[in-house]
């Protein structure tokens, strides 16, 4: 990314951390939990290990060491920039972070230009963009930056007026001076980068002090959005790039054996060149289209696959045989036993898989969006036999990703043929395969056991079957990405364990409360999925809460509070069941259903209304969602959020789904993998936002299980079924493209 | 090669291409108009939307030999200078945008809509097949609904 010149710019860059915050999360946490167990009617249930500490808190104390260091720079011309070591798909982080500054800087939104950071190997697990833990990281660490460069603009502005800097104020990116003198931040920048100001250290606005964070913003990129200025990577004009696309094996992680008309396919209009890649066969052409019908056109023997002849069925008996089975209980005991089963689901970002790359004998450039871009350097640097210092990376805004974008696949591929074919190339997935061999949330069987007596819920066992999730992109680069490959997948096992516990709970007071994850090792392409394992284990535990409300014949609302282990929780139950006017009378084949979930320090609760007057084609009429995430930056950015959470709980709960068979998804497009339309949206959505308290709790990925809960609870209402296979309608509708 | 020459928002162009080459990749390619996006190329996602002659139509499967004389309008051509289109207005007020990737689709979608129906109800709306992944459909009808009432 091109850098502004040197001269009169104010660099921060601060080694030393100076964040103490993040000890201490943990034993005020359970303290919290351990505390509220004495207060209700319901048998109480001991903290679960994300209550005590949760994903969030180990990502932020593993990124302590590198979180102070930020760029940020003041320009002559008054503009401030940051370089934001995160990745922007979507999610409104940039815009919440230029908001912060903002905050500190007493300067408006748009004079503040936020730029993705290139990868930093020396930020270790400091560039990663994953969890729901941006805002969480850098809550701290980016207001620290720009309360010191607003210090030391004002030290800068005492220096030339002769005044005591405690005696200014900061006001509309200037700094003013009792008697009414104003030196706007542009005109003080080459004072500021002065080095005899000292050493300047300040600390944040408190937040009782806060105009601007916490009220609606809009996205600072929205106007880019709407005039289609807005560059994704295959917008990038990088001269010489040519288009280039892949040819994919029959089936999930198939070879390339030969390719048998390659003089034919290179003698097509357009074809620069055809370049054999371990992934497939990549044709390099004047334009995509011409890359697409060469591609099209190449006739390949391929050897086997990594999963041939692996279909929906044997996936779905070897999750039910790898949960844990049951124990006979004691005569008598009154329980419900259920067992649920969600289908593989594509991320399927409206932007394929993509990147650009430039690879020469002694270095390479690779453009792509990426979630971790360390790890995508350090393995590009080591395919290609370059020091990592060779490999520049350029993380680029993204068309969605819900996931995805925590792998690199694009990049390396790019950079393999860039390398093989000596042009650099723009490589893109066609849509068709990034359906099928792009990566996908794996299918999940559970089984839950509650018992109850007396009215009470007296246990509750969840054991939880998956397909293993490839979380081999490490927290971002390369010490963890490395651990995860362990042999015999004990890497990976592991780390797929430790995120199972510090992310998903009960919220309930259900007596002996256990879940428990046991991964089935498929060699199939799988990442984290918005909100990993929660979607579905949440899910079919709210589904069992309205089952066990029924049994116990009480109201799932009612039943809900009196389970739930604090008044925060509570909250924002109440908040959708008197907003929505839970309870309120529906026509036939109508019904309210309610969802709960609580995770990333945040909580939320869903209230839909739906219309399954045709079980073959419900539709979610009405959400009510009320959140409450500790402190919101942008509440405008987490409604729209909480709105995407709600969008693919409708999707994966009702009707978008992968079926694999024989070793492939047959689902290859939008026409068959059912993603939400419009028509499929509720036309009356309301979103609720808690009051700000504590510290910001994580967002992008709350709103799904709740919704997922809530939607199969009101089908099940409405259709008067138990629906126990997600999604619920889930017939192979269409004619699969060809292999 | 075959010569196409058509408008692209208001300006004359002339490519080079084969008479099949689809019109999106004629644009993008060719001559680096980079607004409509690639999402299936198969008219299902609709993410490339844009108008010929003022109407809708999907670029990922209109030949470019189709163009030949006549109007092609992009995402980019849709507002007057700075001056933003009612459409583009209202989808700011609502901040309608997560990734983006499919608005130019969606707008030019409702565009046309708000051409063909002045105030189009909630089925109508409907009727629009666009995918946005992100999910933000409520605030694409609130918003359509904002621009006919301020195009009234």
């Amino acid at each position: 990314m091109a850098e502004p010149s040197r001269r009169g710019f104010l660099t921060y860059l601060v080694a030393a951390p100076t964040l103490a915050v993040a000890t201490g999360f943990g034993a005020a946490g359970a303290a919290t939990a351990v505390a509220e167990t004495v207060a209700g009617a319901p048998v109480p249930s001991l903290p679960a290990p994300a209550d005590i500490v949760d994903l969030g808190d180990v990502l932020i104390l593993a990124g302590v060491p590198t979180a102070h260091m930020l760029v940020l720079t003041v320009g002559e011309n008054g503009r401030v920039s940051f370089r934001l070591p995160r990745e922007e798909v979507g999610q409104g982080l940039t815009t919440a972070v230029a908001m912060l500054i903002a905050e500190e800087l007493d300067v408006a939104v748009d004079r503040i230009d936020i730029r993705l950071e290139d990868a930093r190997p020396e930020l270790l697990f400091g560039q990663f963009t994953g969890s729901s833990n941006s805002i969480r990281s850098l809550y701290g660490p980016v207001r620290h930056t720009a309360a010191a460069a607003r210090a030391r603009l004002v030290r800068a502005a005492a220096k030339r007026w002769g005044l005591a800097a405690s005696a200014l104020r900061t006001r509309d990116g200037a700094v003013v001076a009792p008697d009414g003198r104003s030196a706007p931040y542009g005109s003080l920048a080459v004072e500021a980068a002065a080095r005899d100001l000292g050493a300047v250290t300040a600390a944040p606005k408190p937040e009782s002090a806060h105009t601007l964070v916490g009220t609606p913003t809009s996205r600072i990129d929205a106007r880019a959005m709407v005039t289609g200025r807005q560059r994704y990577t295959l917008d990038l004009d990088v001269p010489g790039a040519k288009p280039c696309m892949v040819r994919r094996p029959p089936t999930l992680g198939g070879t390339v054996t030969s390719v048998r008309n390659e003089a034919a396919v290179r003698a097509m209009p357009g074809v620069l060149d055809v370049v054999t890649i371990p992934t497939g066969v990549a044709v390099v052409a004047e334009t995509f289209g011409q890359a697409l019908d060469a591609k099209n056109k190449l006739d390949v023997a391929w050897g086997p696959g990594t999963v041939d002849g692996l279909s929906d069925d044997d996936i779905r008996a070897r999750l039910k045989a790898a949960a844990e089975p049951w124990v006979d209980l004691p005569p008598l005991t009154r329980h419900i036993d259920a067992e649920f089963d969600f289908a593989f689901a594509s991320h399927a970002p409206l932007e394929t898989n993509s990147a650009v790359a430039d690879v020469t004998a002694d270095r390479a450039t690779i453009w792509s969006g990426l979630k971790g871009p360390i790890v995508a350097q350090q393995t590009i640097a080591k395919e290609l036999g370059l020091p990592v210092d060779k490999v520049t990376v350029h993380v680029v805004q993204a068309g969605g990703s819900f996931g995805r974008r925590l792998f690199f696949d694009a990049a390396l591929e790019a950079a393999r043929v860039s390398k093989r074919s000596g042009r650099p190339v723009r490589l893109m997935w066609s849509r068709v395969d990034d359906t099928r061999h792009g990566r996908m949330r794996p299918a999940t069987h559970h089984r839950i056991r509650a018992t109850y007596a007396l009215g009470k819920v007296l246990s509750f066992d969840h054991r939880v079957a998956a397909v293993e999730t490839d979380f081999r992109h490490g927290l971002g680069e390369i010490l963890t990405a490395t651990v995860t490959k362990l042999p015999g997948g004990l890497g990976n096992a592991t780390f797929a364990q430790t995120l199972f516990h510090t992310t998903v709970k009960c919220p309930y007071h259900f007596g002996v409360t256990t879940q428990h994850l046991t991964e089935v090792p498929l060699k199939m392409p799988t990442a984290s999925w918005r909100s990993v394992y929660s979607a579905n284990t949440r899910g079919a535990e709210e589904i069992l809460v309205d089952e066990l409300a029924a049994k116990l014949g009480r109201d799932p609302v009612d039943f809900r509070r009196a389970c739930l282990k604090n008044p925060a929780q509570r909250a924002v139950l109440d908040k959708v069941a008197r907003e929505g006017e839970w309870g309120r009378p529906m026509p036939a084949g109508h019904a309210q259903g309610v969802g709960f979930h609580e995770e990333y320090k945040s909580r939320t609760a869903c209230l839909v209304e739906i219309d399954a007057s045709d079980p073959k084609k419900p539709r979610v009429t009405k959400a009510v969602i009320a959140a409450d995430v500790g402190r919101p930056i942008n509440p405008r950015g987490l409604e729209a959020q909480l709105l995407g959470g709600l969008t693919d709980a409708i999707s994966t709960t009702l009707r978008a789904g992968l079926h694999i068979d024989k070793g492939l998804p047959l689902e290859g497009s939008y026409s068959q993998f059912h993603y939400a339309r419009q028509k499929d949206s509720p036309p009356d959505v309301r979103i609720f936002i808690m009051p700000a308290t504590g510290e910001p709790g994580g967002a992008g990925e709350l709103g799904v299980p709740a919704a997922v809960g809530a939607i199969a609870n009101a089908y099940a209402r409405a259709t008067g079924t138990s629906p126990r296979r997600f999604p619920v309608n889930f017939d192979i509708d269409f004619t699969p493209f060809p292999r | 090669m075959p010569s196409h020459t058509f408008t692209v928002n208001g300006r004359s162009v002339t490519v080079d291409a084969p008479d099949d080459l689809p019109l999106l990749w004629a644009l993008r390619d060719l001559l680096g108009i980079r607004g409509p996006k690639y999402g299936c190329g198969i008219d299902v996602c609709k993410a490339c939307t844009s108008h010929l002659d003022g109407e809708a139509v999907r670029p990922c499967v209109v030949p470019v030999a189709e163009a030949a004389g006549r109007d092609v309008t992009t995402i980019e051509g849709l507002a007057d200078g700075d001056t933003l289109h009612p459409v583009q207005e209202a989808w700011l007020e609502q901040d309608v945008a997560q990734c983006g990737y499919c608005q130019p689709g969606q707008i030019m979608a409702a565009v046309a809509l708000l051409k063909r129906t002045k105030n189009p109800t909630d089925a109508d709306i409907d009727a629009i097949a666009n995918v946005c992944r992100c999910g933000t459909y409520f605030r694409i009808r609130e918003a359509i609904h904002s621009a006919a009432a301020k195009m009234a």
